[in-house]
């Protein structure tokens, strides 16, 4: 840990105490040395692991411009009235270049950022592919421990490829605007298996009928619920209600049937592979002699000398 | 992990020019920096609870409206009130020379004026809000 880090969080037992309390500063400690990580983050997560698994976590995603976080911003509102404590954890790209970011969700959501019951986390993906980072359910844990009885996940939203969130989440909600695509397009782009709420946002442009539609169409039936298709314009409030509503419903379903351990399961699976799989390549990556064998080996597939697989698994061979 | 310097790139007061704010986050970011922009009319209690849920290393401050003798200082105030002085704050705008000194003695570890260029904001973040001090 950073002297500047230890010097503003004492020992893990402290932060995590502080943390418990509903301290934000250690939240938000904890959540960068996630980020970084640090040891001490593990052994954090692994004391805050017992106190999470109460809050329900809500996945948004869609499109980029759909109105992820002005949806967002306005749930935040209408849940602080009924009375629930919420976190929010936004996540924006990493630029594959220069591995900067710039995390702009925010915007819409400083309303409530004066609120101690409300958390807002941006979070960068750090080359993490899936539109989510690394540390993003890491960070929910957090949250969790902190007092968020309700958690909402912004993924980055490039469209195609967010299959995570639905996994890992309890309710993904998926973020449509109008004449964002026909119904080929809905059908193809692979968000008709993850969503448990549709909205069509900017349902004040014209299309919003035609989207709402497509999508009732071609939308499967998900055990015993139907994903609902909700209208709202973000921008002014209106629709939220009913988006809430069906929030609530349907984390009302999941606990009322067999589902909601059904989705425990398929998530502590996705986090454990995903976690096996991390710790594989540390291990892998853990001596300088693998770095410079890696280094030949980049080498020798450049030069067509060895295909990617074979040198994989000669690499694998070699630390053995 | 390498340890990615994080900024929070606000605006507070009244003035609605948030050109160069953006172009200082673009820049920052293209440095490899993880900026928060929070967006136009922030109070320095927004911008400081910002800070803090973030736990950014550095916060830069923007004001075109004249008000930065007022709201510069406020956020620093608010910074050691919560307890979280360690977090460096820098701003830019149009500042005459004069002021320069009281912001500096104000606790404002950076202060940039019309004419800065980029690479010197940019260098003052990367030796300012780096993480090994």
């Amino acid at each position: 840990m950073t002297a500047r880090r230890m010097a503003a969080t004492g020992s893990t037992s402290k932060l995590v105490a502080d943390l418990r309390r509903g301290d934000k500063r250690a939240a938000a400690k904890l959540i960068s040395m996630i980020e970084d990580d640090e040891p001490e983050a593990r052994e954090a997560l692994r004391r805050i692991y017992r106190h999470t698994g109460k809050a329900h976590i809500v996945g948004f995603t869609g499109p980029p411009g759909a109105g992820k976080s002005s949806l967002i911003s306005r749930l935040i509102k209408e849940f602080r009235k009924r009375g629930r404590t919420v976190g929010v954890v936004a996540v924006d790209p990493t630029s594959p270049f220069t591995g900067g970011a710039i995390l702009g969700d925010r915007v819409r959501m400083t309303d409530a950022s004066q609120d101690p019951r409300v958390f807002i986390r941006s979070m960068a993906t750090r080359g993490h592919p899936g539109g989510l980072a690394l540390a993003t359910f890491d960070a929910v844990r957090v949250l969790e421990a902190f007092g968020s009885d309700l958690v909402m996940v912004e993924t980055v939203g490039a469209g195609q490829s967010e299959v995570e969130i639905a996994k890992r989440a309890h309710t993904t909600v998926v973020v449509e605007m109008p004449a964002s695509g026909d119904a080929v397009q809905i059908l193809k782009a692979g968000i008709l298996e993850i969503g448990d709420v549709y909205v069509v946002n900017k349902a004040d442009l014209e299309g919003a009928g035609g989207m709402v539609s497509n999508l009732e169409q071609v939308i499967p039936e998900r055990g015993r619920w139907r994903p609902p298709v909700l209208r709202t314009v973000a921008s002014e409030g209106t629709g939220v209600k009913e988006v809430a509503d069906a929030l609530e419903g349907h984390w009302r379903h999941l606990n009322a049937s067999d589902e909601l351990a059904a989705r425990e399961r398929a998530r502590a699976e996705t986090e454990l592979r995903g976690a096996l799989a991390e710790a594989a390549l540390r291990h892998l990556a853990a001596k300088p002699a693998t770095e410079r064998a890696l280094t030949r080996a980049i080498g020798r597939v450049a030069n067509r000398e060895v295909d990617v697989r074979t040198a994989a698994e000669a690499l694998l061979r070699a630390r053995r | 992990m390498a340890k990615k310097i994080r900024v929070l790139i606000a605006k507070p007061g009244l003035d609605g020019h948030d050109r160069g704010a953006k172009v200082i986050a673009r820049a920052l970011r293209d440095a490899g920096m993880e900026v928060i922009y929070t967006g136009l009319r922030q109070t320095p209690e927004d911008i400081v609870a910002a800070a803090i849920e973030e736990d950014v290393d550095a916060i830069g401050l923007s004001c075109l409206s004249g008000a930065h003798m007022t709201l510069f200082p406020e956020v620093v105030r608010l910074l050691r009130k919560r307890k979280a002085a360690d977090i460096v704050v820098a701003g830019g705008g149009i500042i005459p020379a004069e002021d320069v000194p009281k912001l500096r003695k104000a606790g404002l570890k950076g202060v940039f004026g019309p004419g800065t260029s980029l690479a010197d904001i940019v260098g003052f973040f990367e030796a300012n809000a780096g993480r090994s001090g």
